[in-house]
C-alpha cells in the first residue's frame, strides 16, 4: 500500500484554502481526483508522485 | 550497454570484501527480488530485509481493536486492503468479518473516507490509519478536512509509525549485522534528509536514500558501496528525481499540526521510542484511544516475524514458510502484505 505512483496533472480546482486545493491526475489513461495540498507549487502538466489520494512532489522533468 | 548493466559492472568492480546493506523499504524488497537484483550482485554482498511494511508492523493490539469495533453494527470499518487478511491475536482477520457479516471496506485514499462518513450520518465510520511518514498526510489531511467540515461521525483509529526512531533502535542494537542502509525514498521525499543525516553520522554507517526502479536500486546500492569501500559514513541522496533535502514543507507542516509522537509496539519488534504517532489536541477529539500504547509486544510463537523485520532470518528459513504459512493462508503479516519480505520470497523464488 505504501508505493507512489506518477501521473500528469490535467487539470486543477482551485480554493481560497490551499489545504482543499484538488486536482485531476491522469495515471496511464485513468482519471483520479487527488488532493493538491501539498505542492501548492503544481501546475497543469507536471509530473506528480501521488500516495494514498495525495500528491507529495512534482517530479523533476527527465533531462 | 544499459545503465542497469553499467551500474552492475561498476558494484562488481569496487567490491573487495565482504559487506551487509539492509533495504529498509517492502516495495525495495520486492522490486530487488522481482528483477532478480540479489542473484546478480557479486556473492560478498548480502541484502537484509529491514522492517519497512507498515501492514507487517502494525500491533496485534491495534489489529484485535479494530475487529472489536468491526463486529459493532452501526459501525463502517475502512481501511487499506492489505489490513483485511492480517491475523489478529486470534487468528481472525477482517476479511472474515466482513464474510460473517460486519461491514468492512476497502479505500483507497484517506479522503474517501470523509465522503463515506457523509453519506452515512446514521453510522460511525472509522478509519484504521496505518503506514510510514509517507502516508501520515493523508490522514493528516483527513482529520483537518472532518474537523473543518464538523464531521461527527468518524473516528480514526490511528497505527502511523515512524521509519527514522525504528531505523535508530535496529542500528543501535549490538548483534546489527548491517554495515550500510538503503533509506526508503517514498519516506524521505516527505522527511527530507534532516534525521537521516543524524543517524548516519551518530551511527556511522552510510546511509543512501534509494528509488524503486531496478536502476535507481542499483545507483543506491552502488552509492552505499562506494562509501563503505572508502570508509565513509554519509548521507547520500541516489533519488534527487523526487527527494529534496527538506523533504516536502507543506506535508511536514501538516503532520506536525495534526500529530505528535509517541512511544508505540512495533509488532514482533517490541515499544520503539517515539515509533509512532498520535493525534495531538485538537485532533484527538477524533482518536480512538489506544490502550497499547507505550506498552511492549513480543512476536507470537507461530510466527517469527521479529526475527524477520530486524533482518536475523531469512523468511525462507522459517520452518513454516512455504507449508503452513503461504499467502492464502497466511500466518504473520509479512506474509500478508503486498509489501511484506516473506510474501516476496514466496512470490518471486518459488
Ligand atoms: S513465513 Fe509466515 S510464519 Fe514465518 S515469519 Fe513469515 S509470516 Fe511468519
Amino acid at each position: 500500500m505504501c508505493l507512489a505512483v506518477a501521473g500528469e496533472l490535467v487539470s486543477i480546482s482551485e480554493h481560497a484554502d490551499p489545504l482543499w486545493r484538488m486536482g485531476d491526475v491522469c495515471f496511464g489513461g485513468v482519471l483520479r481526483q487527488v488532493s493538491l495540498a501539498c505542492v501548492p507549487e503544481a501546475r497543469v502538466g507536471d509530473q506528480l508522485l501521488v500516495h494514498v489520494g495525495v500528491a507529495l512532489t512534482v517530479l523533476e522533468p527527465e533531462p | 550497454m544499459s545503465r542497469a548493466k553499467a551500474l552492475l559492472e561498476q558494484i562488481h568492480r569496487i567490491t573487495t570484501q565482504p559487506w551487509t546493506l539492509m533495504e529498509v523499504c517492502g516495495g525495495q524488497t520486492h522490486a530487488l527480488l522481482r528483477h532478480g537484483i540479489d542473484q546478480l550482485l557479486p556473492p560478498e554482498i548480502t541484502l537484509i530485509h529491514g522492517p519497512g511494511c507498515p501492514v507487517c508492523v502494525t500491533a496485534t493490539a491495534r489489529i484485535d481493536q479494530a475487529l472489536t469495533l468491526a463486529a459493532q453494527p452501526d459501525v463502517i470499518l475502512c481501511s487499506y486492503g492489505d489490513m483485511l487478511r492480517v491475523p489478529g491475536s486470534d487468528g481472525r482477520d477482517l476479511l472474515s468479518l466482513r464474510a460473517a457479516g460486519a461491514d468492512v471496506r476497502v479505500i483507497a485514499a484517506p479522503l474517501d473516507v470523509l465522503a463515506l462518513a457523509q453519506r452515512h450520518p446514521e453510522r460511525q465510520v472509522v478509519f484504521l490509519a496505518v503506514g510510514f511518514e509517507t502516508t501520515a498526510p493523508a490522514t493528516a489531511l483527513l482529520a483537518q478536512h472532518a474537523l473543518a467540515a464538523g464531521v461527527s461521525n468518524l473516528r480514526l483509529l490511528v497505527a502511523h509509525v515512524r521509519v527514522a526512531p525504528v531505523l535508530d533502535q535496529l542500528l543501535g542494537d549490538p548483534h546489527c549485522a548491517v554495515q550500510g542502509v538503503l533509506a526508503a525514498g517514498h519516506v524521505c521525499t516527505v522527511m527530507g534528509e534532516a534525521e537521516y543525516v543524524d543517524l548516519a553520522a551518530r551511527h556511522r554507517r552510510p546511509i543512501v536514500i534509494t528509488g524503486f526502479s531496478a536502476e535507481e536500486l542499483l545507483a543506491g546500492i552502488l552509492a552505499c558501496l562506494r562509501q563503505l569501500e572508502q570508509g565513509e559514513h554519509r548521507l547520500e541522496n541516489a533519488y534527487a528525481s523526487a527527494v529534496n533535502a527538506n523533504g516536502n514543507g507543506a506535508a511536514r507542516v501538516l503532520l506536525e499540526r495534526v500529530f505528535e509522537p509517541v512511544d508505540t509496539p512495533w509488532r514482533g519488534l517490541g515499544a520503539i521510542r517515539a515509533g509512532g504517532y498520535r493525534l495531538r489536541a485538537p485532533f484527538d477529539q477524533l482518536a480512538i484511544a489506544s490502550p497499547d500504547q507505550g506498552s511492549s509486544e513480543t512476536s507470537e510463537d507461530c510466527c517469527p516475524s521479529g526475527l524477520v523485520l530486524q533482518g536475523l532470518l531469512r523468511p525462507n528459513q522459517c520452518p513454516s514458510f512455504g507449508s503452513r504459512c503461504t499467502p492464502d493462508t497466511p500466518l504473520g503479516a509479512p506474509m500478508v502484505s503486498s509489501e511484506g519480505a516473506c510474501a516476496a520470497y514466496h512470490r518471486y523464488q518459488h
